[in-house]
């Protein structure tokens, strides 16, 4: 089997994919975080509900985007291949 | 955009490419979340496609109108007892001015809520267009940059018109003094970082969960029957809802902080 320069480069992108997607551990955490606040913030007034639930999605969706700027970086590198 | 120019240029080679000789070994057939080029014209000397995309967007654009306009015959022949469709419009229409108000206050809510409300549906039917068979337009780079260039070109104009020149340097110099613009390019960096942002967030989580269904339907086929529905609600109901949402809240406070003053 003929492994060329090409195929190297396809093989150490998808390492480099994997590891991109490693980013999600810190959106993970932070919106686990949200949600805990969230949820105590509903233990200690539930009437507030609503409001604390929109404000809480509204934050972890932010919170979100450096994960999906890791998912982008995996995503280029799969199917736009801007090294090979 | 960018998955649009690859795909334009396997179509221009023709031929086989790398990418689906990956998707291929793994074992899968008819993995496909690429947008297609349907037809091509040349202007200016320039290639120009009209992709999947520009089909997609059309189909929602004439889903809108016709919505507008049955809307619009059911409040001619309003009743001060609403009945059927005209109860849904109604409802419609004071959830979202009740969106906006909440957000940008009174004063600027009557000014933004038509623009708002538009988004708001549009971004809405595009995302669970996915539920319908349709590749979301907003899964491509070039509607969701649009967007956020509006939401960019806003923000400033609603800015130079309703602060002084002065407030502005102000914000712009803003931790340090006006005199020393030390601050200046990095305020201005993350002004710049706004439509990026937007934009990128609401076409990575569209554009994630529009690959996961194509990979569970085209690596899954065999056992891919009843289940995936719970995905759909997840990626293209729930997800889409959520970054709707978030996509007009962003832009609706971005707006809003220019008015706050008065």
């Amino acid at each position: 089997m003929n492994i060329t320069g090409h195929d190297l480069i396809m093989a150490c992108s998808a390492i480099g994919a994997g590891l991109a997607v490693i980013a999600g551990i810190g959106p993970g955490i932070g919106q686990g975080i949200a949600a805990g606040h969230g949820a105590a913030a509903v233990g200690r007034n539930p009437g507030a509900k609503g409001d604390i639930m929109s404000t809480m999605l509204l934050g972890q969706a932010v919170a979100e985007t450096t994960g999906l700027y890791g998912l982008l970086i995996a995503m280029l590198l799969l199917f736009v291949q801007p090294l090979g | 955009m960018i998955l649009q120019t690859v795909k334009i240029a396997e179509l221009s080679k023709g031929g086989e490419t790398v990418n689906n000789a990956i998707l291929m070994s793994s074992g899968a057939e008819n993995i496909d979340f690429m947008i297609h080029g349907i037809f091509k014209y040349e202007i200016f000397g320039q290639e120009v496609w009209i992709t999947t995309s520009h089909v997609c967007i059309l189909i929602v654009v004439l889903l809108m109108m016709a919505f507008a306009i049955a809307g619009n015959r059911a409040m001619k022949r309003a009743k001060e007892i609403p009945e059927g469709f005209q109860n849904v419009v109604e409802l419609m229409v004071e959830k979202l001015d009740g969106m906006v108000e909440a957000t940008m206050g009174k004063i600027a809510a009557p000014k933004f809520a038509n623009y708002i409300s538009t988004i708001f549906i549009f971004i809405l039917m595009s995302n669970i267009s996915g539920l319908f068979g349709l590749r979301p337009p907003t899964a491509d780079y070039g509607t969701t940059l649009a967007l956020g260039l509006i939401t960019f070109f806003l923000i400033h104009f609603t800015q130079f018109k309703n602060l002084p020149v002065k407030q502005i340097w102000k914000d712009m110099c803003s931790p340090l003094p006006p005199w020393l613009p030390v601050w200046f390019p990095i305020n201005l960096i993350s002004e710049i970082a706004v439509p990026i942002s937007l934009s990128l967030r609401l076409f990575a989580n569209i554009l994630s969960g529009t690959v996961m269904m194509a990979l569970v339907y085209g690596l899954l086929s065999k056992i891919a029957l009843v289940w995936p529905a719970a995905l759909h609600v997840y990626f293209d109901l729930f997800s889409g809802a959520i970054q709707t949402y978030v996509f007009c809240m962003l832009t609706m406070t971005y707006i809003g902080q220019n008015y706050e003053t008065e």
